[in-house]
């Protein structure tokens, strides 16, 4: 039953209505037959930035082509929304067709940002469910997560009846299917259906665990039902080539971030970046058959109406073959030549501008690259292996070609940084500017700086987050080094919100309670910064007797058992540590696409392999062939680990 | 050549702003592959001329939208390619939007935005009974002037408004209140269905608003902007209602 005639008497009264009307070309009408499984797919945060996120569209399509499943969508409402619903009565609902939320069978969530977790919290109450999977009855929805945040599901695992690691292509199938099936035999027991679900490989169901603690410490994550594997594999599909998704993109009315055809040319990378969850944990790289990508290109673009493509994926310019695929597309006769193709991850060498001067003949406002840190040295440590001639051959290549603004992505807080490795950022910016001179009169460089967020499943799992004190001191650090540089324009994140994404990142099931707490507190959208309170907080830990020194800036020690240790991104764990021994003596590492195998784990332990069109590495400077790893020194810094205080609840 | 459509916004979608059904075309021309004309320069952007902007949350069953067509392609619509196009784009667009008319204008058409001198609406005011809104309708009527203070550019302005209302009836009773017939005027300002409801009673909520006509003056009479007098569809009498 749908609750339009319910909702649109609210619409008049808030922004952006047009985030709830759904309509848009491509959108859902499944049929929701009795005996098959119904899905709610949610994105915790707000429709312009849920609704373009490609692994909802996927997942989407994937299980409405199927007899036994029927998929809608659904966002955040905002604020002003969810008052009226409240004080109304109307429950969550979904976009598509404006089904009520507790009509569905399982409301499962796309997670790629962790302040997005009081909004899960949010959504799953709104929905009319209990937010503890303990306190859920046999008809209450199954919620279940999926996406890079839910490498380290234990913070939200409280809230949560299942959690899908890694490529869920295959695995929503398979949970549908058992979904269908226990709906069928009339939804008994809830336990009998999770059980079912820890059956399936890559998913884990957290309630069938219990994590063990003594000493303010964790000692492990063990399962307490035989139905429950030791360990969760992630699931990885081997060949991209089979699943063309998706392959309606759906077009929205109304504005959204990412408003364009966007094809996913390949899943994985092997930069080896040392602080990139995703380059961790999406291995191995799997390329999509050039074909395919002019397909979906081409048909897409026919489809759509739009005049723009991304090729996503982390590193595009690696993709064998990509100049062609660019020059096919922008010459396509069907397209009219009005397409522009925008590589979002490009690589700092002037081969990729190169490529990026061919596609955007018009329009040059702005390019973007990410050297992420301010000296070679620094460089090394987290394995960006980008020289100084590579950033400058590339930024005067975009000034010779027209390009007027740059943006330089840091971060700040990396392992062993010193205030040198901090001010060395500015004298890259200067040099950028400079180089800008001899082409344009007034070149600006915008110098965009992260505070650094370890995440599990990479070789800085072990190090402890600079605190917030640290972070903004280096910060200021470097706005007052270029506060004379008037073309150099600083931009930062704010260092308590970094504090807190580190919070939950890589907590433990305690931070449940946080994160409940924050909620109930009404801290919901906690990733944008004016909603953003960290007194909530600070608060919350308070209340609940923990303290975010022990989460967020101790160092672990080798021996330390860590929240995702029951579950595998295939990582070899001792590879991740010898890589963090590397980092801190400043020893790089080659891409392994090209290079032999450091047995990471990530192929041979699933038996796959890179599915790379090309044998021979992409022409470039120190990101392609011309690796220079021999320049090291001494580690400057020690970082001696520290054992928590005995504080903090324990089972 | 350039051609104006007229289209509908009905349901759901009268919750998108003027600027998305802007996009909406953009898209849907190029999904259509119809040839439309770019503008030069460093950002070219499709020649699309769009009429009065609507409200969000107003439906409408004339909109109106100025399309220039590249001359040299040869992909330039014939007279029977315009016959056919309203149905053509019905189907490239959203449920909601419908193209129910379509005619060559002259490229020198003066555009929708000056030519318009007036517009039609269906009001609803929710929780309001007809006896109620008759008596306000007729103080509105009676009235020698009606002056209401709103900005303008930042600075508040105080306008009689008396002339902009041309037209105002109450039609009859609504599930939810009353329905009135407004017609009003867009020149040199116009007044906004809000405004009108202001004057009417500021306690009253503003239900379903859909515009059902727009007029432009030729001499004196009203014309429809896709029926002008016979100078300005002379290139073509292409005129299709498809509903």
């Amino acid at each position: 039953m749908t609750l339009w005639t319910e909702l649109e008497p609210l619409l008049a009264k808030v922004q952006k209505p047009a985030r709830y009307i759904g309509c848009e070309d491509g959108v859902y009408t499944p049929d929701h037959r009795p005996d098959a499984a119904s899905w709610l797919l949610a994105y915790p945060d707000t429709y312009e930035i849920g609704l373009p996120n490609q692994g909802l569209q996927i997942l989407a399509e994937i299980i409405n082509e199927r007899s036994d499943g029927a998929a809608e969508r659904t966002y955040a409402p905002w604020a002003d929304l969810e008052d009226l619903m409240r004080a109304t009565g109307l429950p969550l609902f979904s976009v598509d067709t404006h089904r009520a939320a507790g009509d569905f069978d399982i409301l499962a969530f796309n997670l790629s940002a962790e302040l997005t977790y009081t909004n899960l919290v949010n959504m799953v109450d709104l929905a009319g469910c209990p937010i503890r999977s303990a306190d859920r009855a046999p008809d209450d929805l199954l919620i279940g997560a999926g996406g890079h945040c839910t490498y380290n599901p234990e913070p939200i695992a409280d809230f949560l009846d299942f959690v899908v690691l890694g490529d869920g292509e295959e695995a929503v199938g398979e949970i549908t299917a058992a979904v269908a099936a226990w709906k069928q035999d009339g939804k008994g027991d809830r336990l009998e259906i999770l059980r079912t679900l820890a059956g399936i490989e890559g998913v884990y169901v957290p309630r069938l665990y219990d994590a063990i603690y003594a000493d303010g410490l964790l000692v492990e994550t063990v399962p307490n039902d035989p139905a429950a594997p030791p360990t969760i594999e992630k699931r990885t599909i081997a060949d991209l080539g089979e699943w063309p998704y998706p392959k309606a993109q759906l077009v929205p009315l109304t504005e959204v971030v990412h408003d364009r055809l966007n094809v996913e040319v390949f899943r994985g990378c092997t930069r080896g970046c040392r602080f990139c969850q995703a380059g961790m944990i999406t291995r191995p790289v799997r390329e999509r058959p050039a074909d395919q990508v002019r397909t979906m290109v081409s048909e897409g673009l026919k489809r759509t109406g739009y005049d723009e493509v991304a090729l996503t994926s982390l590193s595009t310019a690696d993709f064998s073959g990509i100049e062609q695929v660019v020059v096919d597309t922008v010459n396509d006769p069907d397209c009219g030549g009005q397409v522009s193709v925008s590589l979002p991850s490009l690589r700092v060498d002037a081969f990729t501008v190169g490529i990026a001067g061919e596609i955007q003949k018009a329009r040059r406002t702005g390019l973007t690259f990410a050297p992420e840190a301010g000296t070679w040295r620094m460089r090394q440590v987290i394995n960006k292996l980008i020289r100084e001639e590579d950033l400058y051959a590339a930024v005067r290549s975009a000034y010779s070609q027209g390009w007027r603004r740059m943006k330089l992505y840091f971060l700040t807080g990396l392992p062993t940084e010193t205030d040198e490795d901090t001010l060395g950022i500015a004298t890259l910016a200067r040099n950028c500017v400079a180089i800008g001179k001899e082409y344009h009169k007034n070149p600006s460089v915008t110098v965009s700086l992260g505070g650094f967020v370890p995440k599990p499943f990479t070789p800085f799992q072990w190090f402890g987050q600079n605190t917030r004190e640290e972070l903004q001191r280096k910060i200021y650090l470097l706005r007052d080094e270029l506060r004379r540089d008037h073309a150099v324009k600083l931009k930062w994140h704010d260092p308590k919100a970094t504090m807190a994404e580190g919070l939950v990142s890589r907590g433990d099931r305690r931070m449940a309670a946080v994160i409940e707490d924050v909620w109930r507190h009404g801290g919901t959208f906690q990733e944008w910064g004016e909603h953003f309170d960290l007194r909530l907080w600070e608060e919350a830990l308070e209340r609940n007797g923990l303290r975010e020194e022990d989460f967020v800036y101790r160092h672990r020690t080798e021996d330390e058992t860590l929240p995702w240790d029951h579950l595998s991104a295939g990582l070899h764990k001792d590879f991740l540590w010898q890589d963090w021994r590397d980092a801190l003596a400043e020893v790089g590492l080659e891409d392994c696409r090209w290079t032999p195998c450091y047995d990471c784990g990530a192929c041979t332990g699933y038996g796959i392999e890179h599915v790379v069109a090309s044998a021979v590495p992409p022409a470039g400077g120190s990101q392609g062939t011309g690796q220079d790893l021999g320049v090291g020194g001494e580690v400057p810094v020690t970082l001696l680990p520290s054992k928590p205080a005995p504080v903090g609840a324990r089972s | 050549m350039r051609i104006r459509l007229r289209f509908t916004k009905t349901g759901k979608i009268r919750w998108t702003s003027h600027r998305d059904i802007a996009r909406v075309w953009e898209r849907v021309i190029r999904r259509v592959g119809l040839p439309v004309a770019y503008s030069q320069g460093f950002s070219p952007h499709p020649k699309l001329h769009f009429g009065l902007a609507l409200s969000t949350g107003h439906e409408s069953v004339a909109e109106f939208i100025d399309i220039d067509l590249d001359d040299s392609s040869p992909l330039l619509p014939s007279e029977a390619d315009l016959a056919a196009l309203p149905l053509r784009v019905s189907a490239a667009l959203p449920i909601g939007l419908e193209v129910t008319g379509c005619a060559v204008i002259p490229s020198n058409s003066t555009s929708l935005q000056q030519a318009v001198e007036s517009c039609e609406w269906d009001i609803e005011i929710r929780g309001a009974a007809p006896d109620a809104v008759a008596a306000a309708v007729e103080r509105v009527l009676a009235a020698d002037d009606l002056t209401i203070t709103r900005q303008r550019k930042g600075k508040d302005v105080t306008d009689d408004v008396r002339p902009y209302v041309l037209a105002l009836a109450v039609v009859g009773p609504t599930d939810a209140g009353t329905q009135v017939h407004a017609h009003l005027a867009t020149q040199p300002r116009g007044l906004r269905v809000s405004e009108l409801l202001a004057l009417l009673d500021p306690q009253w909520e503003e239900g379903l608003v859909r515009r059902t006509a727009q007029w432009t003056l030729i001499d004196g009479a009203r014309h429809e902007p896709l029926e002008g007098p016979a100078e300005a569809t002379s290139t073509s009498h292409a005129t299709v209602r498809a509903s």
